[in-house]
């Protein structure tokens, strides 16, 4: 079938239209990649604060007296206890254990409600395999992508900040925690969460409100951010990003992210297949490799070790923190250990590098 | 994006790079379009002294933080420099991409600068492109 798709616009895209700011496709919206210079805004996020328009995240949310078992049966990790409150990462999987998306689910006041965080360019897709995989629980899925905007404050000013210009006191939240507050007279969901390794808040509201707060942030001088170096924090702290380190023909154990698959739980889509993988083994891992040359491995370029390849690079930069050229890559099994050396294909010429675990920048968390 | 800085007396093509002549000697280099549409140059892969580069064909990349931009000879000829301080620091092509060239070439055939744009050709190009 084809069709034609319409680029959409965040309520946040006239700023950046006027800001000036260089616009890309991503997950089917005009997002912003950079206002000024990715690494002016990268070194802004790790020292200080920047700000992020992440509007094109979807918010589907289920409620209803058997939510809490829907959720649970789409979802890797275990919301059975989850409280209000407190926020979970996972994955919803296929039954062949592959990725459908990763995602974060928000336990909502009132303990029927659940706020599910998915991937942009996700968003339709999982909320058909959400309404599908509900057969006839007592629950109500609703994409309400298009009502919620949202901004990501990241950096170890954050709270000052989120405090001295917003108004609020989020000094009581913890990492993965979240509460309802005020701005302007209009509701915001701020929860301490992010994608850049550093401490930070997500702030979700209606477009309107988040059209304010971040008039409010720009006017306080933060440093807008766009997804250019969204992806280069996310990367140096090794989180995943679907369509790279994650996807359809990709287990979340590969992954290495076998700490958010419960397999203690009764039952969940894919489950049989993460423990048949798991007891057959893996052929497969995702690795961090760092070249000794600057020369940049890219998603795509092959993983070699004697004469034939290996593995292939998932997600690759010159790391802004560190300097150094790194990459995460999937590789085989038998070169997966740190300290095996391989080599990359860049261009005509191969790049000697060594297996590494796939965090180049420690994360700043605020447990 | 702000204006692109054009100067005169140097030729280019249209893949952006920009090219001096000097009797049979071409320095070669990338055009502020070039590095302003690129970001953040973070690498260069540039060809080795004797290498050859051939009009049209690719003769090394230049790395902004997000993607590799491939680099297409205006010439034809030898490579007599390559631009060395560019190894230790890619971001001068940010800062002054006129005067931190990145090859010299000792062309086989001064004529075939003679299909490349003058400042005024090339800035009529960059404006059809906006």
């Amino acid at each position: 079938m084809i069709y034609m798709e319409t680029l959409k616009k965040t309520c946040l895209y006239d700023s950046h239209i006027a800001l000036g700011a260089q616009m890309s496709p991503f997950g089917g919206f005009m997002m912003p990649i950079r206002y000024s210079d990715i690494i002016g805004e990268h070194n802004a996020v790790r020292t200080h604060c920047g700000m992020f328009d992440v509007s094109h995240m979807g918010e589907i949310f289920i409620s209803g007296p058997d939510a809490r078992d829907l959720v649970n049966h789409i979802f890797t990790n275990d919301v059975s206890s989850l409280p209000p409150g407190k926020i979970l990462y996972g994955m919803m999987l296929y039954p062949d254990g592959g990725v459908v998306d990763d995602l974060l689910v928000y336990g909502m006041p009132g303990s029927q409600t659940f706020l599910l965080v998915v991937n942009a360019a996700n968003i339709g897709k999982d909320y058909e395999w959400i309404c599908k995989a509900a057969g006839g629980r007592n629950a109500e899925i609703s994409d309400k992508s298009d009502e919620y905007g949202q901004i990501a404050l990241q950096g170890p000013d954050s709270e000052r900040i989120a405090s001295d210009v917003l108004g609020f006191d989020l000094s009581d939240l913890v990492f993965y925690t979240f509460k309802e507050t005020v701005f302007d007279g209009q509701p915001v969901l701020a929860s301490r969460s992010g994608y850049t390794g550093e401490d930070g808040f997500e702030f979700y509201a209606a477009p309107e409100t988040v059209r304010k707060i971040w008039s409010a942030l720009l006017e306080a001088k933060v440093v807008p951010c766009g997804l250019g170096c969204r992806d280069t924090l996310r990367f140096e702290v090794g989180l995943p990003l679907y369509g790279h380190e994650l996807g359809p023909d990709i287990s979340p154990i590969e992954a290495g992210l076998g700490m958010f698959v419960k397999l203690d739980k009764p039952d969940f889509i894919g489950k049989e297949a993460v423990e048949k993988l798991k007891a057959a083994g893996l052929t497969r891992k995702l690795v961090g490799i760092e070249l000794a040359d600057k020369a940049i491995p890219r998603a795509g370029y092959p993983v070699e070790a004697d004469g034939r390849q290996i593995g292939t690079v998932t997600t690759g930069y010159n790391s802004i923190s560190t300097g150094k050229s790194v990459c995460m890559a999937f590789v085989e099994m038998q070169y997966s250990e740190p300290g095996t050396a391989v080599e990359i294909r860049i261009r005509k010429k191969t790049f000697p590098g060594t297996v590494c675990k796939k965090r180049f920048y420690d994360k700043k968390y605020r447990k | 994006m702000t204006m692109s800085k054009i100067i005169e007396g140097l030729l280019y093509s249209e893949s952006h790079e920009w090219v001096k002549v000097d009797g049979d000697a071409a320095t070669i280099g990338i055009t502020d379009f070039a590095q302003k549409s690129m970001g953040n140059i973070v690498y260069v892969d540039m060809p080795e002294e004797d290498d050859e580069v051939s009009c049209g064909e690719e003769f090394g990349a230049i790395e902004s933080v997000k993607a590799a931009s491939d680099l297409y000879s205006p010439v034809s000829g030898t490579v007599t420099d390559r631009n060395g301080d560019l190894d230790d620091e890619p971001g001068l092509l940010n800062r002054d991409p006129y005067s931190n060239w990145i090859i010299k070439v000792k062309m086989d055939d001064p004529s075939e600068v003679g299909t490349l744009m003058d400042a005024a050709a090339y800035e009529a190009f960059l404006a059809a492109q906006a």
